[in-house]
């Protein structure tokens, strides 16, 4: 087996900024293969489209530090110049964007628009084949009669097409990777499971790898092979998604799976939000990140928590499933004290 | 868009009439009696009561005002025959029929056409070298906001444009004509152009050199803040994802959306130049229609004072009109009906 597609090794991304230092990522690794997908979860701020911008370069050098390796097929893109990054993106890399009202031009015709990504990387090709290579990419997206739409502008569009005609620009270029940053979040429930299936169709037709960014478990569930869970910069959980989502072994995950609403459980099932704020990232709590806001963390003997930071090391269950918690006992503590509240028609009669 | 500007002209036309009637009133009811000037004038400073009630008869203000606004309108559209005093001459004022000047005994409008080409070059001239530098400077400010350079350009040009603008003109005039002495351009002041290009551009140089970085400071703020606020968008971002080239990210994508608000303050600013830059005028003794509104004014010169107002705001309404076109030009989303 051959080198994964994208590998990430210690990936740090800092901002200096007038107060110090923002350390929006720090020491983040990971990896995807072609034809995977990566959910990348957590809250606002936690690093998420930070880290994945970074696999695009698109951080101003003038005010981002980055440390680190990211890899593209062997490829290092952290210190790549310019003129090599703008090969990378939008033809190898491809990223698309939550709002895509707001990330379209509305000054340009869509179709325009696909025209233009397609031929910054295909610069043999004519107007007339960019235009014809924009219809097709709409059609393949589901737009209705792309080539009447094509000449529309972004603001003609419903929301669900804007976003649709945002992935076709995605994958004009075939790319190898796709990153997809809270494609679902400006849109209705509705139209976020087409786009979702309109994804996993698209990425098992081009066989692509795709890094899905979200604080949407639900959207997880359904598209992802692997999760990581990121707060305040750094991994905290990483694994495959059916493991994690069975056995989540570190309190925050589980912090976040209790805030899933569920509509299809009886009503004895509690939404239960994270207690306190997201950490200042310009000077993070000593020890564990999540410590302040942990219900579990007296569970671990002396002050460890608050002093030290765990690794992101294998758990209970088996190599592939990492954590970065001192509970040892946290399997036990999932079955008995957050199952019941947060599922409990999932806990067996005793 | 053909409906919307027929919509826009007609009701431009309106608030024309009600400019013209506003101007009207203001001097019919104002505080100074408008039959004075002329009666001083034409009587060589003995102008007694009895002799001004002859020029208010002649002139027509016994009659009630609307019936003189009729005249004045009708005018406009037909041209009339003014008459000063009993036994002066009857002036012929074709239409479209502004008045005929106290002082010079000429036809307004005709008088303005004449000095039009002076005020349109030196705002056309200066507009187009503030506009000409202020954006690219703005631009290139904006693409390295933070950085020292930005910084002393931002200071600097605030320093400039703090100084009143008249100041900066006649101190621009008195340093190059009076302690350089530059050959050439010295001599300001308007000479047509179909006579002599060469003496027409540097007669006018100084005016747009004055106009030009005094304006140019103000467009690089603009544009600067503009571009700094659309560098920041989403579809920046996008386009810069898609793998772009930095120049057609800054100028296809970034440039377009930041010249929106900039061409809101150039219409608004360019009718203001249009319709007499009295400071540049003066300082650089150009004749336009700025300096001959303001000589209008010294001179108790009605006809003149209204038909001046009455111009700027026919331009004001004009350039708000093409400022909307242009609106939607730029941005699709604008439709104008």
């Amino acid at each position: 087996m051959d080198d994964p597609l994208l590998v990430v090794e210690d990936l740090t991304v800092q901002f200096p900024t007038e107060d110090g230092v923002v350390t929006a990522v720090s020491n983040l690794s990971y990896q995807v293969e072609l034809g995977k997908t990566l959910g990348i979860v957590g809250e606002s701020g936690s690093g998420k489209s930070v880290s994945s911008m970074a696999v695009l370069g698109l951080h101003d050098a003038r005010s981002a530090r980055i440390t680190g390796s990211i890899r593209v097929r062997g490829t290092e893109v952290v210190g790549m110049s310019e003129a090599k990054l703008r090969k990378l993106r939008g033809n190898e890399i491809a990223m698309i964007f939550q709002d895509a009202l707001a990330a379209l031009h509305p000054f340009y015709r869509v179709g325009g628009q696909l025209a233009e990504a397609y031929r910054v990387h295909h610069p043999s090709a004519s107007k007339r084949d960019a235009r014809r290579k924009a219809i097709e990419m709409l059609d393949r997206v589901g737009i209705p009669k792309p080539d009447r739409r094509v000449d529309d502008f972004p603001h003609q569009f419903s929301g669900g097409m804007r976003q649709r005609a945002m992935i076709a620009m995605g994958l004009i270029n075939d790319p190898s990777l796709l990153i997809a940053d809270e494609p679902t979040t400006a849109l209705d429930v509705t139209v976020q499971a087409q786009i979702l299936d309109l994804l996993q169709d698209l990425q098992r037709e081009f066989n692509s790898a795709v890094i899905i960014i979200t604080h949407d478990l639900g959207v997880i569930a359904e598209m992802a092979d692997d999760v990581l869970v990121m707060y305040a910069g750094r991994a905290v959980e990483y694994g495959p998604c059916k493991e994690i989502m069975v056995h989540p072994e570190m309190p925050y995950t589980w912090g976040l799976l209790s805030s899933v609403p569920d509509v299809t459980s009886d009503t004895s099932a509690r939404m239960i939000p994270i207690p306190g704020n997201p950490p200042s990232l310009l000077s993070p709590p000593t020890g564990c990140a999540f410590h302040p806001r942990c219900v579990h963390r007296d569970k671990v003997p002396g002050d460890l928590c608050s002093t030290t930071l765990p690794e992101l090391i294998p758990g209970g269950r088996g190599p592939q499933h990492l954590k970065r918690c001192h509970l040892s006992n946290s399997d036990a503590i999932y079955e008995a004290e957050v199952l019941p509240e947060i599922a409990p028609d999932l806990v067996e009669e005793p | 868009m053909f409906a919307y500007l027929v919509k826009r002209v007609l009701s431009g036309i309106v608030v024309l009439f009600l400019v013209s009637l506003s101007i009207f009133l203001l001097f019919w009811f104002g505080p100074s009696e408008p039959a004075q000037s002329i009666c001083d004038r034409e009587t060589s400073n003995r102008c007694t009561p009895e002799r001004l009630e002859v020029f208010r008869e002649t002139l027509g203000f016994n009659n009630p005002w609307y019936q003189e606004y009729g005249t004045f309108i009708d005018g406009v559209f037909t041209g009339r025959e003014i008459k000063f005093s009993k036994n002066t001459k009857v002036y012929d004022c074709e239409a479209p029929c502004l008045g005929i000047s106290y002082r010079t005994k000429q036809d307004v409008f005709d008088e303005m056409k004449t000095r039009m080409p002076a005020t349109l070059s030196v705002a056309l001239g200066g507009a187009t070298l503030y506009l000409l530098l202020g954006i690219p400077i703005g631009v290139a400010a904006a693409k390295r906001r933070g950085t020292l350079a930005d910084k002393a350009l931002v200071s600097s040009f605030l320093a400039i444009s703090s100084i009143p603008y008249y100041l900066f003109a006649l101190l621009a005039w008195l340093f190059v004509t009076i302690n350089l002495q530059v050959p050439v351009i010295s001599d300001t002041g308007y000479f047509p152009i179909t006579d002599n290009p060469g003496k027409w551009a540097s007669g006018m140089l100084l005016a747009w050199i004055a106009l030009g970085i005094f304006g140019c400071t103000q467009y690089t703020r603009y544009s600067r803040g503009s571009m700094v606020e659309v560098l920041s968008e989403d579809y920046i971002r996008t386009a810069k994802a898609k793998g772009l080239p930095n120049r057609t990210v800054i100028y296809k994508h970034g440039l377009r959306s930041a010249l929106v608000p900039v061409v809101t303050i150039f219409g608004i600013d360019f009718g203001t130049l249009l319709a007499g830059t009295i400071f540049t005028e003066r300082i650089f003794d150009i004749e336009g229609i700025g300096l001959w509104g303001l000589e209008a004014v010294y001179q108790k010169d009605l006809p003149v004072v209204s038909a001046t107002a009455l111009f700027g705001a026919a331009i004001l309404i004009t350039s708000n009109l093409i400022v909307d076109v242009i609106y939607s030009v730029l941005d699709p989303r604008v439709r104008l009906s």
